[in-house]
């Protein structure tokens, strides 16, 4: 009994740290303007009795939650809503209480509900069947476009771009280090610490990694995974592992503090991803990019509210406002860092440049014209769809989540466990 | 100084037995008292109205007819797995291998839906995955309970590492099975088949495990209380040579105890992965093979005491999730507000037990 009393005072203790801690989350300031309230003012007649239903992971404490949670907020005030016409269930796991907090939100009168995380999708499915008059938005989902349920949605951005202009932040900071003389151009490695070894995190290494070598053309990169979304410890292993290894940068594409921090630590410069780390990060964040997803939840919202289809299928871009980069830390960043971007970012968005040209990568010392790439995901893993026209890998064109996952030449994966 | 006959301010004194209105009078007076406690924490670090918070919980758990089936459901798997651990600790054998037992309950049956899926008829299925998850969560506890009947070893520490070689293996399968390829889930086993999905009694999704486990609890009370193997578990549990002595086989004894129990712990695993949740990951026993050691204590080891308990930690939770949705709280707050409870709650059986007794008047003991 005594044991238990103390085991229950040291948990009481432990709680009220966690209470304490909680409050220092980063309030990551919301940039990209939530477009135009003015025409939202005129629907307010409808937006009245509109509720409106957020399912998230974990809650702020995670990177990439955050990033969900500050965009709900966001739509929801640019629509006007009042407090009672959103709810938030925040630390939803991917099981059974997925369902349950689904159909409890369906219960409660929500016309949408949007979950956030790719686990979700298909305790958000057996809800959609049960509630037809719903409609069930799931981000970074996959089954959609297949399912054939009218009120079960997916959407994703084509954050590849994000991540290649982050890319060319990295590549811009590893070429002043060589000029500096720190190491030679052979020696310029970079460090990418991953969560597990699905398309989602295929695409966003490689398109990081080309982003880096369109400027740095002697780079490598080494990549490891962790297997868990959210692991602290682990993410801070990684890249403590990485830069003894020789990384002389790292990115990372997985949801704690723990690379970040672990760069900061050790000096070395850091690209994020979900939100800028500069609060944490003063001396080595460079830059960050993340999906904006307050583009999305208005797309959806004033959809219902005007009787309008919600695509089964919607992929956000540099153009709706969806894919962002946070501001250049100057302290970090090499200079002339944010011309660049602004540069390949005007040649991505009028079709100049292509992240996944096939002039820009090799697979085991071959170029690439064709790939059949696992669009429609079924049981079977069926390579199906032809991906590979113009000169180009079409990343998320035939389905908004990304399926790109060849392993190109130039990056090392040092374990593929997960 | 006449300081040496002078004892210490306060000292803890057993208490003979205590009558049942008196027991319950303190039992009462502490939930009472967590009850201010958690409004005076909540007014000083929330600003919030703890009456409404209060109010919050009940609706959290009780608000709708969906939250009450929710209710019920987690109840009676945190119930089923506290039945399960109670002839172990009965026994005197500390089963903490309640979680590893569960999930290896679970992989037995979602091996079973994954492998044998759509290849059988369903119900040959179904009879294959009770089968098999009875047996994997007894095999699971008779490791342990082999090897202390034989060579005495320490069963705590044993299950606690049993726990750890379950998760193991699930986290394996789960890269195993996942889908798809990479994404380090499996998700829902057999979504458009629901071959080996557990019959749902009318439109009643959780009914059928409710029922499951109401029958393993009046079972396991008629057990341990009324059969000649429940009075032996008590014997053993009291004193391991008065069991010798009067020709109880202790080893049989402990291996078959832990039989039923690993046993009853693959079948909470077979509700969750056939019954409800339909996947199988490291965390579908989230913790509850530990709560449900608490919740057999709070019991006294009495199997309807237990609705209780688990019912009080049960709502305790949904509550607290309730708290965390409608004020913007995080859920630390709502654990913080359990954890308060809890501790009164353990802390009132101390009070129960034992008296404190002050020192009397120095002045008075001074003339005396």
């Amino acid at each position: 009994m005594k044991k238990i009393i103390a085991m229950l005072l040291a948990l009481v203790m432990v709680f009220a740290l966690a209470a304490c801690g909680e409050s220092k989350a980063p309030e990551q300031p919301a940039e990209a303007p939530a477009e135009a309230p003015a025409d939202a003012a005129a629907e307010t007649a409808t937006a009245k009795d509109m509720k409106v239903g957020f399912i998230f992971l974990h809650d702020e404490n995670s990177t990439y939650d955050l990033n969900f949670i500050n965009a709900a907020k966001s739509a929801c005030a640019a629509l006007g809503f009042s407090e009672d016409q959103f709810i938030f269930r925040t630390n939803i796991p991917e099981s059974q209480e997925c369902y349950d907090a689904a159909c409890e939100l369906a219960d409660a009168g929500c016309s949408i509900i949007f979950a956030d995380s790719f686990g979700h999708e298909d305790f958000m499915i057996q809800a959609a069947k049960e509630f037809p008059e719903v409609q069930f938005c799931h981000a970074t989902g996959v089954r959609a476009h297949t399912e054939g349920l009218a009120n079960y949605h997916n959407a994703f951005a084509s954050i590849y771009e994000g991540r290649y202009l982050a890319g060319i932040a990295a590549g811009m900071k590893l070429n002043e280090m060589i000029e500096a003389g720190e190491f030679t151009a052979e020696e310029a490695k970079m460090g990418y610490i991953g969560a597990f070894t699905y398309a989602e995190v295929v695409s966003g290494y490689t398109s990081f990694f080309l982003g880096a070598r369109s400027v740095c053309p002697t780079v490598t990169m080494d990549v490891t995974f962790t297997g868990s979304w959210y692991d602290e410890t682990a993410e801070k292993e990684a890249a403590n592992k990485l830069i003894e290894n020789g990384c002389k940068l790292i990115s990372q594409h997985a949801d704690s503090m723990g690379a970040p921090t672990a760069c900061e630590t050790a000096g070395v410069p850091n690209v994020s991803y979900n939100g800028s780390t500069l609060d944490a990060c003063p001396n080595t964040f460079i830059v960050s990019s993340r999906i904006d997803w307050a583009p999305y939840y208005l797309y959806v919202i004033n959809a219902v509210m005007n009787d309008e289809e919600v695509a089964a299928d919607w992929t956000g871009t540099l153009a709706t406002g969806s894919v962002v980069l946070t501001d250049v830390n100057e302290k970090a960043a090499a200079e002339g860092t944010v011309e660049a971007i602004a540069d390949a970012k005007a040649k991505l968005e009028n079709g100049e440049l292509h992240v996944f040209d096939t002039a820009a990568f090799t697979v085991e010392g071959k170029a690439l014209d064709s790939y059949m790439a696992d669009v429609d995901s079924d049981a079977d893993f069926e390579h199906e769809t032809e991906v590979i026209s113009d000169g180009y890998f079409h990343e998320s064109e035939f389905r908004a989540a990304p399926y790109f996952d060849l392993q190109i030449d130039g990056i090392n994966l040092l374990d593929t466990k997960f | 100084m006449n300081n040496q006959n002078r004892g210490p301010l306060v000292h803890i004194v057993k208490r003979g037995s205590v009558p049942w209105y008196m027991a319950w009078l303190i039992r009462g007076a502490a939930i009472i008292l967590a009850l201010l406690v958690c409004a005076l924490v909540t007014t000083l670090l929330t600003g919030e109205n703890p009456i409404q918070i209060y109010a919050a919980m009940f609706k959290g758990a009780f608000g709708t007819p969906r939250k009450v089936w929710i209710l019920l459901q987690n109840l009676s798997i945190l119930l089923c797995i506290a039945l399960a651990l109670t002839p172990a600790f009965k026994m005197r054998f500390w089963n903490i291998g309640g979680e590893g037992q569960v999930l290896i309950g679970g992989l037995a049956s979602a091996a079973c839906m994954i492998l044998l899926g759509d290849k059988i008829p369903n119900w040959l299925l179904i009879l294959i995955m009770v089968c098999a998850s009875i047996a994997a969560g007894a095999i699971w506890a008779v490791i342990p309970g082999f090897f202390k009947a034989k060579w005495n070893t320490n069963e705590t520490l044993f299950t606690l590492m049993m726990n750890y070689v379950a998760i193991q293996l699930v986290a394996f399968f789960v890269i195993v099975w996942e889908v798809p390829k990479g994404a380090g889930k499996v998700g829902i086993i057999n979504q458009a088949t629901q071959a080996g999905w557990l019959p749902q009694i009318g439109s009643y999704k959780y009914l059928l495990n409710i029922i499951i486990v109401a029958l393993i609890t009046i079972g396991m009370y008629v057990y341990l209380n009324y059969s000649k193997h429940g009075y032996e578990i008590s014997v053993v549990g009291e004193s391991e040579r008065t069991a010798r002595y009067v020709g109880i086989k202790v080893e049989k004894v402990i291996v078959r105890t832990m039989v039923l129990s690993g046993a009853i712990c693959g079948i909470a695993g077979l509700l969750l992965v056939g019954g409800t949740d339909h996947t199988i990951s490291t965390t579908i026993a989230g913790g509850r093979g530990y709560t449900a050691i608490m919740v057999a204590w709070l019991a006294k080891f009495n199997p309807i005491a237990m609705i209780f308990a688990s019912l009080l930690l049960v709502f305790l939770s949904r509550g607290a999730t309730e708290i965390s949705t409608i004020f913007g709280l995080n859920h630390s707050f709502a654990d913080i507000l359990t954890g308060i409870i809890l501790f009164f709650i353990i802390g009132s059986e101390f009070f129960i037990n034992y008296k404190l007794s002050f020192r009397k008047n120095s002045k008075k003991e001074a003339e005396a």
